[in-house]
């Protein structure tokens, strides 16, 4: 089967030097605009990470077309590191990655294995080689994303294990650039005393994406989503009351951006639910079922007390 | 007469035709990925056909995805092992087969010494049959 395979390659003639391609021809094949579209309409702000997402886009695109003229440059290194704020995006963000990289050929399956220091690093000497073995395996073909990538070295404790899955890893991004793309991600401040305590690291990593926090009528656009998504939707009361409540909330501790955003409508729900079971109206409609009134809203304690939820507290 | 020069070991698939290469060895994994089977990398350094049992190097791996993680762990196993009998498995776990599916080798020794045919006169001075590997007449490990 290899050997057709191969005849059949050296048979393909090289196009002449100034023979043109088209880029666009090119760009439609790979069908990557649906997926830009995708996270135009599904993610809201994100500027700065959508314009490098288009640009990596736009690199790999011309990088296969310089393949055809037989202007070989080796794989580019697609390691990535995404920084930001808690709910910013990263995981979602990532996943799409995976699909935009399979869409243009760069990963061969464009899966996403999430991890975790848990998955990575062992319990007692030879443990961690095999386990960060055992998951980079699982991981190639797609994209292999290290949430809190920085938990992975304590210079703290010197008989830590991490540093061995860190050295694995390393060798591996370096080796295997072909099969399989890195995204490390965490906080900002934390994964830059992860870098430079790891040069190594940091020298394999290409992208340093930067996402950051949204703004109050942006986390409204989200919340705003996230209910068309769970086929819900405000009364314009309510719609008035949530936007009170995103500043409210954001100046509270612990602002974990859209995450608590669907944490606190996910409270309104609860509350709504609560208060057609307590009025227990003969008939409810199907708008009723629907609709989150502003009365849901305004009872939590963000306004009530000034603090958090305490549920949410409890949480973390 | 000499059937099978240089005496290659013929268990398993593909073991009549020249060594798989690596992009042979990969097309063969994808295939059993593609229908769920669980791949295993296995050795020995006894190659006699009624020895089915081999050593696992490391794990049977469960729900990979791409083939590019196996071959990995085949050459992994070659270095440890280069002068060893290496093989694939394919393991089916659905219900009604519970085995293996595909069973090859990929890796050999430099020289094979091969089999000797020998003789038991039993009871009667009945002859009993059986072969016996030249290389197990030696310990393990310095078999090769």
């Amino acid at each position: 089967m290899s050997v057709r395979d191969e005849s059949e390659n050296s048979g393909a003639a090289v196009p002449e030097d100034d023979a043109a391609v088209d880029l666009e021809a090119e760009f439609q094949d790979s069908h990557v605009q649906e997926v830009l579209d995708k996270l135009d309409r599904e993610l809201i702000g994100l500027l700065p990470v959508k314009t490098r997402i288009r640009e990596i886009a736009a690199l790999l695109l011309v990088d296969r077309l310089r393949k055809r003229f037989a202007l070989t440059a080796g794989t580019p290194t697609l390691h990535m590191s995404f920084t930001g704020n808690p709910g910013t995006g990263k995981t979602t963000v990532a996943m799409r990655m995976a699909e935009i990289l399979h869409r243009l050929g760069y990963v061969r399956e464009g899966h996403l294995i999430a991890v975790t220091r848990d998955d990575l690093v062992g319990q007692y000497i030879g443990h961690t080689a095999p386990k960060t073995r055992e998951v980079i395996k699982k991981a190639m073909g797609g994209v292999l994303f290290i949430d809190e990538a920085y938990y992975l070295y304590k210079p703290e404790n010197e008989r830590d294990y991490g540093q061995e899955s860190i050295e694995i890893l390393l060798q591996v991004m370096e080796n295997n650039r072909e099969d399989l793309v890195v995204i490390l991600a965490g906080y900002r401040d934390k994964m830059e005393r992860f870098f430079l305590s790891n040069p190594g690291m940091r020298s394999r990593v290409a992208h340093h994406v930067d996402f950051p926090d949204y703004s109050p009528a942006e986390l409204m656009a989200i919340g705003k989503l996230m209910l068309a998504e769970q086929n819900y939707r405000f009364s314009p009361e309510a719609e008035k009351a949530f936007a009170e409540y995103i500043p409210l909330r954001m100046k509270l501790g612990q602002f974990a951006n859209a995450r608590s955003i669907r944490n606190a409508l996910d409270r309104a729900r609860l509350r709504q639910a609560n208060r057609l079971f307590a009025i227990k109206p003969k008939r409810l409609t199907k708008r009723d079922l629907m609709t989150l009134e502003a009365t849901d809203i305004t009872v939590s304690r963000v306004f009530q007390e000034g603090l958090a939820d305490a549920d949410e507290i409890l949480r973390r | 007469m000499m059937t099978n020069p240089g005496n290659r070991l013929t268990q398993g698939q593909f073991s009549f035709l020249p060594d798989l290469t690596d992009a042979q060895i990969t097309a063969q994994i994808k295939y059993a990925l593609k229908h769920g089977w669980a791949i295993g990398v296995e050795y020995t350094d006894d190659p006699h056909p009624r020895n089915v049992y081999w050593e696992m190097f490391g794990m049977p791996m469960f729900d990979l995805k791409d083939p590019a993680g196996i071959l990995m762990e085949i050459n992994n196993c070659r270095k440890t092992f280069p002068n060893h009998y290496v093989r694939v498995t394919a393991f089916d776990s659905t219900q009604g087969w519970e085995t293996p599916r595909m069973s090859y080798i990929v890796n050999r020794p430099k020289t094979e010494p091969g089999f000797g045919l020998v003789r038991q006169e039993g009871d009667g001075r009945r002859i009993h049959y059986t072969v016996h590997s030249y290389a197990t007449d030696k310990p393990e490990t310095e078999r090769y």
